[in-house]
């Protein structure tokens, strides 16, 4: 890493073997089916984008990067496209992530009412900081902004279920439903 | 009031917003009837959509989104008419994400008919041909419900062809985002419903003339749409009262508490209520051994008050008045115990992550904000940055920028400074920092 902000060293920063192999990607015939479905409900098939990117990411956990032209041409629309919708929005993920994804509110009703001790609890218990994954590919701890319960703050999502009034005595109580 | 076509609940005089309000078991199509559900909707058919755009007006019923827009002037831009063009839309802004609001959460989770309702009716009034209600990806008990309201309307023959004989077709549905802040902007709501990146639209044109897929295109705020069903049934002097001459702003407002008072919560009271009653009786006050140091009127993007301001009515003028905005209504309290260089800086992280990042002055100097509110509140801020600060107020604010992203965020910083100007300057390092080893 002691050369990665040598501009004039001659090693490539990134080595193509490095990094992460994948498969071929095949869009799953029930995903293209959901996908065709969800233009049926807008005037112009791109406004599916987002839900296709939801569908895919529901399958893998992620949206692979395969996912990316071939959701395009179920669309019709250049991938490029799919790809400035998939990296603009909070809740689609373009690298893998854990099997559960813990998104932690950080705005600032949450702030004033513990978020911090929270954060600290999940990152001391699971080992790992906002962004990471933990070793065993379980738990993803992200932040994210306000979740609209700010009167029963602390407040955190694990995958699709709201947790409330977040102390950081329950954790352990709370991490015990996700396997 | 001997004319009214249903029989009247004492509550839903008062508080017509939440009198059904079930946050554990929400009243399914049948019980939403039998208690007035879909009223609204039977007796606008039988009207001339323009009837319900002067209701709406005669109410004076002004955006509950943060804007304080008046609604049926909104709404009386769109084309009428056989000359209009085929399809129109209305949308509902369900992406609530102003940092310390949580009120479109209860209506949806506690009563999705009535927004569904709301819909149909407005949909009406500016006769669209679709609504989508633009729902933020993270409320799934509210887009589970709101579904299953929606194909409870459409089979009671509330939504699609002919509605209720009127030669009115209309259809709705419920659109789930993917998290950013950003889709609140009525025109980047736009762009990101058409499967775009949400940047928002240079205005005019306005919605309301081009908007989704450049037709017609009306975006009003849950809460302010769920307000139009009780307007229609019970009319605009009724309405008009509901605030109690509390301010000339009329009907009622979701009030809410949050941060550290003893009983945080929302609810629904006469629009201009004021703040000191919303703390002190509905969250009973500060939590035992805090005090209260300033508060944010409603939501991340306005200007922090202070105690003095409390006796002031919550409504748009008078909360303006005083250098702030009533944005959505629901008051975050800061207490005694928080340094406000750390409160700021929560802030400006939001903001500089949430910029959509169209346009300079937000992209660079959000980013730019929070690491000179960092310095300062690690006590390693340098001579000249509370001034730099006070420029980016100027730089990000109104005028300055596409949308109205950055000038929000100035606004709870440039009033963090004037009122607590000392704590901000305690951050600046005495001495030279010294270099890292």
């Amino acid at each position: 890493m002691s050369t990665a902000n040598n501009m004039e060293s001659t090693q490539p920063i990134i080595k193509l073997a490095d990094l992460p192999r994948q498969e071929p990607f095949v869009l799953h015939a029930d995903d293209r089916a959901a996908i065709e479905h969800e233009t049926h409900h807008y005037e112009d098939p791109r406004a599916a984008t987002i839900e296709a990117l939801k569908i895919v990411q529901h399958r893998h956990g992620w949206v692979p990067d395969g996912a990316i032209p071939a959701i395009g041409q179920v669309l019709g629309i250049p991938g490029s496209d799919v790809e400035g919708v998939a990296t603009f929005y909070n809740l689609i993920f373009r690298r893998p992530v854990g099997r559960h994804v813990i998104k932690v509110c950080d705005s600032v009703s949450c702030f004033l009412t513990g978020y911090d001790d929270v954060k600290k609890a999940f990152s001391a218990k699971l080992g790992v900081e906002l962004g990471q994954t933990t070793p065993d590919g379980r738990f993803t701890l992200l932040p994210i902004c306000c979740l609209g319960a700010c009167d029963k703050g602390p407040v955190l999502m694990i995958d699709q279920d709201t947790h409330f009034d977040v102390a950081p005595d329950h954790i352990d109580q709370l991490l015990e439903q996700y396997k | 009031m001997s004319a009214l076509p249903y029989a009247p609940h004492p509550d839903g005089d008062r508080k017509p917003l939440t009198y059904r309000v079930n946050l554990a078991s929400p009243p399914d199509l049948k019980a939403y009837e039998a208690q007035d559900g879909y009223a609204a909707l039977h007796k606008v058919v039988k009207e001339a959509p323009a009837e319900v755009t002067k209701a709406v007006k005669d109410a004076n019923l002004r955006g509950r989104g943060g804007a304080g827009f008046p609604t049926g002037v909104k709404w009386g831009l769109v084309p009428m008419g056989a000359d209009a063009p085929k399809n129109k839309y209305i949308v509902c802004n369900a992406d609530e994400m102003e940092p310390g609001t949580f009120k479109d959460r209860l209506l949806m989770e506690g009563l999705p008919h009535q927004l569904v309702e709301s819909m149909i009716v407005s949909g009406y009034a500016i006769q669209a041909t679709r609504g989508y209600i633009f729902l933020r990806g993270e409320y799934v008990v509210a887009a589970e419900r709101l579904n299953k309201a929606v194909a409870e309307a459409k089979a009671a023959g509330y939504l699609g062809q002919n509605i209720l004989g009127s030669g009115w077709n209309f259809e709705l549905f419920v659109h789930t985002g993917a998290g950013r802040y950003i889709c609140g902007e009525e025109t980047a709501l736009i762009n990101s419903l058409e499967g775009r990146r949400a940047n928002p639209r240079a205005k005019p044109p306005f919605p309301q003339i081009a908007g989704l897929w450049g037709k017609p295109t009306v975006v009003n705020n849950v809460e302010t749409l769920s307000n139009v069903p009780h307007i229609v049934l019970r009319g605009g002097a009724w309405f008009q009262g509901l605030s109690q001459g509390k301010s000339k702003d009329a009907g009622t407002k979701l009030y809410g508490i949050s941060g550290r008072a003893k009983k945080t919560g929302c609810w629904e009271l006469p629009f201009g209520t004021s703040a000191r009653e919303i703390l002190e009786e509905h969250a009973g006050g500060m939590k035992d051994g805090l005090k209260l140091k300033c508060w944010l009127p409603g939501g991340a993007s306005t200007d922090f008050l202070m105690p003095e301001h409390l006796d002031l009515a919550m409504d748009f003028d008078t909360i303006a008045k005083a250098g702030s905005r009533m944005g959505t209504g629901l008051l975050t309290v800061v207490d005694d115990k928080q340094n406000i260089v750390s409160v700021v800086r929560n802030l400006e992280e939001f903001f500089a992550r949430e910029s959509c990042g169209w346009c300079t002055p937000c992209r660079d100097g959000l980013p730019w904000t929070e690491k000179l509110l960092y310095a300062l509140e690690q006590g390693q801020g340098r001579e000249g940055d509370i001034q730099t600060l006070e420029q980016l107020t100027h730089f990000l604010g109104p005028g300055k920028t596409f949308c109205a992203h950055a000038p929000g965020a100035m606004e709870p910083l440039q009033s963090a400074l004037k009122y607590f100007r000392a704590e901000f300057e305690a951050g600046i390092a005495k001495a030279p920092a010294q270099a890292a080893a």
